[in-house]
């Protein structure tokens, strides 16, 4: 065997690598393989190696299969010469040698190896035989175990079924034992108040009872239990109704009932009376707070109690509600829902009435924090009860109450305004009475301006504790958006501003008739007032306004530059309207003095009129006064020192000049003509334009608007000689003084020229007074 | 357009008083008095061509003194009233009279040639209003219907009545009254509404607008404080019989109804100066005409206090035929009041303004150096109206 399978190895030819312990001499090994294959039968040529070259099939090959000594000695004796011959036959006679003593060892080696192995088989057979031996005798033995066990288990069957049956009886017994004694027992729990014991009983044994009640002793058992559950059901219903002990132990009562199998909805409906009747007790006692005749406590005091008493008793209620009543469905959620939503709306309507009562005070901070706190009680019943709506309706009531505080402080400002107003009226009125001098208009200006602006920011402070972070409703959308942009900017403050600007119109519309209502100073101011709105003030409180209440919304609010214009036009009708009202005080100091005089017969004018004096005086005033709020303005360049000279030159020569030809008698065309060339050369006069905001420009208005007047009553009298002269004289002094307020003293020497010639042409004996005549004159006046 | 264009005639003389020949209705035809107290004062018959665009002027003497104010007696076309001052040393008295117009001037006698005009005619005295009882007269207004022989003067403080009889040669005294009150209350103005039968006038003094019954002379309705200032002129809505308009030194002209006198119905306040006149178009009222001593005259359309406040109906049809379906809804839209024009030719002040007898379409102004300047209305609004 160790042959066959070394063969295969050595067979696979000399360039193989050596395998086993043999290989110290691979070539002699394989030698001895390839005989020991021959021996066995296996042909050299089945092996795979050979060295390479020789042909198997040669006959000559020494080591081939095919070797045939006579080809080979014919062969070596044909090719090789006596020499050669020798050393073949020694090399041959040695290689015979070395082979069979390689024999010899071979046979001895294994010899040695056949034997012992011949011994150990002998041995195992010997061992063999005894353990079959033994193993018999095993098989034996199992055979009487088994049979022995099989017997005693037969025997032992019967009396393990007994014990079973035995402990189940017990058991069986045991229970019984329960039942028999639960009426007992309810009645003792009962009696001791363990309501809760009971009910467990209760609920054990009901099943059991409720399958054998067609066994008369159990039924009566069941029948004693079902009085004393009934008992128990009154008592637990009793003592639920008595209510008083608070909502936990009405939900225990509750729970219990409900483990009773009394019916839900029932239940339900008793557990939502019953805490109505605790909730309504509270409402009640809120009421009461709200009640007229007792001092009402303060609002932060109300919306505590209420969101203890009230909103914590309906988060109970709520909660113990959704616990116990859970299994009802949404059909029991939107009980609970219509319960709080019924109630909710009732405390909100009380809440509201005592906010409303707040309505009049100005103490925002303290209002802000009652709305937080009622805000933030809700917050909770409102996650629970989502469906009632109930943060939505809180929500809902402190963003009218926001609303409303917004109204009020609007109606503040304008009272505040209009406080100012009649402070300025009783300021205006005071001096004249005094007859010292008042506070000036700039002060009061200033005095107004910075009440208002103050009441401004008080406004704005009291309305931001609305979006304080730390209130609990400022981040609503409401508070972020629309409280900020719709209400406080556009309805607080631009509110406000407009009504500030009606309020200003209005002085130039109502009493316009009468003229006198309004103290004209008081136009002034105001006019003053709204131009100041309008370079400054408007966006520094819109601004500030922004600043405060960082608008997100996106809605469109009213520009500044919108705002700005109405100041602008509300100060421009009010200067305007001063104008007039001050120019027609003057006008009718002139159309008086020209209409009652008789000018036919008056006397040789020794005088200015007293009147004209009256004008200058007043027109004076008035420059003072607008001097006061408005800036100087810009005149028509022209030294004032020169002006004086002009005008005396006007007055000698030029007024000589343009009067003379019609004066004297000559063709009535020539009037006519020279008066239409006049007029071609100078503009056209609006008497009632509007006026710039300066001085200067108010005060031209005025004075074109009298001497207009003036021109106009003049041309429907007639004047005798001397009523001439007495005008000329009026003229020439109205000329000397009032140059000096107008933009352009042009006009004024054209409206006064315009009058002096008009009186000319009413006059059927024009002789004009001398120049000199009538400086001197006016001079001496 | 040429025809739009105004037309212009200068007086010599300074002039206030103003009038249509209220009794033609063919020609178109003015009065001018002119005010002089130097020379021989005038009354300008001005008669317009309206297809030449010419004027035909001729010249009345009035040598009696300066016209402070003159009227036209709607039944005869010769017949015309003046109030004007008589010269006097001391005093200044305004005095009336009625007037006949020499015959080859009526209107309708075309017989007289153009070449009269350089000739001036004298008037033919009829008879005085006697006021020397009463003061100075401010006007005289005539009984817009009747037959020409009623007339009002308002004298100071009073108001007469005067039966012109015998073919107007004679006035006799009708009925009279007067205003008690503290100062010296002086009539400014007078109108006589055409409606109520002639038996209403207006009056005005000071800032106070009153309506009379020319029946029992007595106070009707009392406008007090009607304007700011003294009321310078009324008028009433020829077509509707409650509405009168006034104007006066507040720059303002008012619309009022007479059943409501506590508001006006509506201000204007478009001139920059005194309003002396305010006169209704006599055909289409809701063409009203100013006059102000700003020298300008603004005609107004009034729409939405007018007869026609909606405008005609068929006018939608005729300028929109795509949108024949919708005229109605667009007749509802409020109509809109409107400054139409802003006639500035004038240079002085403006004393009186008067629409044309004859022709709705065409009113005269006259400013106080004496130019009279013919406008039309704008022919795109005529054609509005009329269509």
């Amino acid at each position: 065997m160790a042959a066959a399978a070394a063969g295969p190895g050595p067979g696979s030819g000399p360039g193989d690598s050596p395998e086993g312990p043999e290989a110290e001499a691979p070539e002699r090994r394989r030698k001895a393989h390839g005989m020991l294959k021959l021996y066995y039968g296996l042909s050299e040529g089945e092996t795979a190696g050979r060295p390479p070259g020789s042909d198997p099939l040669d006959p000559t090959d020494l080591n081939g299969a095919h070797f045939d000594p006579e080809v080979y000695l014919d062969k070596l004796r044909r090719e090789c010469p006596l020499a050669q011959l020798m050393d073949s036959e020694t090399d041959m006679v040695r290689q015979i040698r070395a082979l069979d003593s390689d024999m010899q060892t071979l046979v001895y080696e294994n010899y040695n190896k056949f034997i012992s192995a011949t011994d150990t088989i002998r041995k195992m057979k010997n061992d063999f035989r005894k353990m079959e031996d033994e193993m018999d005798r095993l098989a034996t033995n199992m055979a009487v175990i088994t049979d022995f066990s099989a017997r005693i288990s037969a025997t032992l069957q019967d009396r393990h079924e007994r014990i079973t049956k035995l402990a189940g009886v017990h058991a069986l017994l045991r229970k019984l034992q329960f039942l028999f004694e639960l009426p007992s027992r309810l009645t003792k729990c009962v009696e001791l108040g363990a309501y809760g014991q009971a009910v467990r009983y209760q609920g054990r044994a009901r099943a059991v009872l409720q399958q054998y009640q067609h066994l008369p002793s159990f039924r009566a058992i069941q029948d004693d239990c079902q009085v004393i559950t009934a008992r128990l059901a009154q008592q637990l219903r009793q003592r639920f109704r008595e209510g008083g002990s608070g909502a936990p132990e009405q939900a225990e009562c509750v729970e219990l009932l409900l483990a009773l199998g009394e019916p839900a909805e029932e239940l339900c409906d008793e557990f939502l009376a019953h805490a109505r009747g605790r909730l309504e007790a509270e409402l009640r006692s809120l009421e009461a707070e709200l009640g007229p005749s007792p001092p009402a406590p303060d609002v932060l005091e109300f919306t505590d109690h209420g969101g203890s008493g009230f909103v914590g008793g309906l988060c109970q209620v709520a909660s113990a509600y959704q616990e116990l009543f859970a299994a009802q469905g949404p059909a029991g959620a939107e009980k609970l829902a219509a319960f709080a939503r019924e109630l909710g709306g009732r405390y909100f309507a009380l809440v509201e009435r005592r906010l409303a009562q707040e309505q009049g005070s100005g103490d925002n901070s303290l209002l802000v924090r009652a709305l937080d706190r009622f805000h933030r009680r809700l917050r909770a019943p409102g996650a629970l009860l989502a469906a009632a709506g109930l943060a939505e309706a809180a929500t809902e009531i402190v963003e009218r109450v926001a609303r409303e505080r917004l109204g009020h402080h609007l109606q503040g400002l304008r009272a505040a305004f209009l406080g100012c107003l009649t402070d300025v009226r009783q300021a205006l009125a005071a001096p004249r009475l005094a007859g010292k001098e008042g506070p000036g208009l700039a002060e009061l200006l200033a005095n107004v301006a910075s009440s208002i602006l103050s009441h401004i920011k008080a406004s704005l402070a009291a309305v931001h504790l609305f979006t304080a972070k730390e209130v609990s409703f400022s981040n609503k959308p409401y508070f972020r958006g629309e409280f900020c942009s719709q209400g406080v900017r556009e309805g607080l403050i631009v509110g406000f501003i407009r009504s500030m600007c009606q309020t200003a119109q209005s002085f130039c519309d109502s009493p316009g008739e009468k003229g006198g209502a309004t103290p004209p100073a008081l136009l002034l101011l105001l006019s003053r007032l709204c131009l100041d709105y309008e370079t400054a003030t408007v966006s520094y409180v819109l601004t500030l306004t922004d600043e405060q209440f960082l608008v997100q919304d996106q809605s469109p609010v009213t520009p500044v530059s919108t705002l700005c214009a109405e100041a602008r036009e509300t100060a421009r009708r009010l200067l305007t309207h001063y104008v007039k009202v001050q120019g027609l005080v003057i006008s009718q100091m002139l159309r008086k003095s020209v209409e009652t005089r008789d000018w036919l017969s008056t006397l040789e004018p020794r005088n200015v009129r007293a009147v004209m004096k009256r004008v200058v005086e007043d027109t004076t005033a008035i420059d003072v006064q607008v001097g006061l709020l408005y800036e100087e303005g810009v005149r028509k360049a022209q030294s004032s020192d020169s002006s004086k000279r002009t005008f005396s030159v006007y007055s000698s020569s030029r007024q000589q000049g343009r009067y003379a030809p019609s004066y004297t008698p000559s063709a009535p065309m020539d009037t006519n003509l020279l008066s239409n060339i006049q007029k071609l050369f100078s503009e056209r006069i609006d008497v009632f334009s509007p006026v710039e905001f300066n001085k200067v420009s108010v005060l031209t208005g005025i004075i074109k608007i009298s001497l207009k007047t003036l021109l106009e009553c003049v041309r429907l009298r007639t004047f005798g000689r001397f009523g001439l002269q007495q005008v000329q004289v009026d003229c020439h002094f109205l000329q000397l003084y009032l140059w000096r307020f107008v933009a352009d003293e042009e006009l004024v020497h054209l409206l006064l020229d315009e009058v002096v010639a008009s009186a000319a042409l009413r006059c059927p004996d024009p002789v004009p007074m001398e120049p000199s005549v009538v400086e001197v004159i006016c001079e001496r006046g | 357009m040429e025809d739009d264009a105004p037309v212009i005639y200068g007086l010599e003389f300074q002039a206030r008083a103003l009038t249509p020949q209220t009794a033609e209705t063919d020609a178109i035809r003015f009065l001018v008095g002119t005010q002089s107290l130097k020379y021989d004062n005038q009354i300008h018959i001005i008669d317009f061509d309206d297809e030449n665009n010419m004027i035909n002027k001729n010249v009345l003497l009035h040598q009696v003194g300066e016209i402070w104010h003159i009227s036209t007696s709607p039944a005869d076309g010769g017949v015309l009233a003046t109030c004007y001052n008589k010269p006097s040393d001391s005093k200044v008295l305004t005095c009336a009279t009625v007037w006949r117009m020499p015959k080859e001037l009526e209107p309708g006698s075309h017989e007289s040639p153009d070449d009269s005009s350089s000739t001036a005619h004298t008037l033919e005295l009829l008879c005085h209003l006697d006021n020397t009882a009463h003061g100075s007269m401010a006007c005289v207004t005539w009984e817009p219907t009747g037959d020409g022989k009623k007339v009002i003067s308002l004298a100071d403080n009073h108001i007469l009545l005067w039966d012109l009889q015998e073919s107007s040669s004679q006035a006799v005294l009708a009925s009279s009254a007067s205003l008690e009150g503290k100062g010296q209350l002086k009539f400014t103005s007078g109108r006589w509404s055409p409606h109520h039968t002639g038996t209403q006038v207006a009056t005005a003094n000071d800032t106070t607008i009153r309506g009379w019954d020319t029946r029992s002379m007595s106070q009707i309705y009392c406008i007090e404080n009607a304007h700011g200032q003294l009321v310078r002129d009324l008028d009433f809505n020829p077509n509707r019989q409650y509405y009168l308009a006034s104007c006066g030194d507040d720059c303002k002209v008012k619309f009022w109804d007479t059943r409501n006198v506590t508001e006006p119905v509506k201000t204007l306040e478009e001139h920059s100066h005194w309003v002396w006149n305010v006169r209704y178009n006599h055909s289409h009222d809701q063409l009203v005409l100013t006059g102000s001593s700003d020298s300008r005259v603004i005609l107004s359309n009034m729409v939405s206090i007018s007869s026609e406040p909606f405008g005609h109906l068929v006018d939608d049809d005729d300028l929109s035929d795509q949108e024949e379906r919708r005229p109605e809804e667009k007749s509802q839209e409020p109509p809109q009041d409107s400054v139409i024009a802003t006639y500035e030719e004038h240079e002085d002040s403006v004393y009186a303004v008067d629409w044309s007898s004859a022709d709705p379409w065409l009113f005269a102004s006259l400013s106080y150096d004496g130019r009279l300047v013919i406008n039309r209305v704008p022919r795109a609004l005529k054609y509005h109206i009329l269509l």
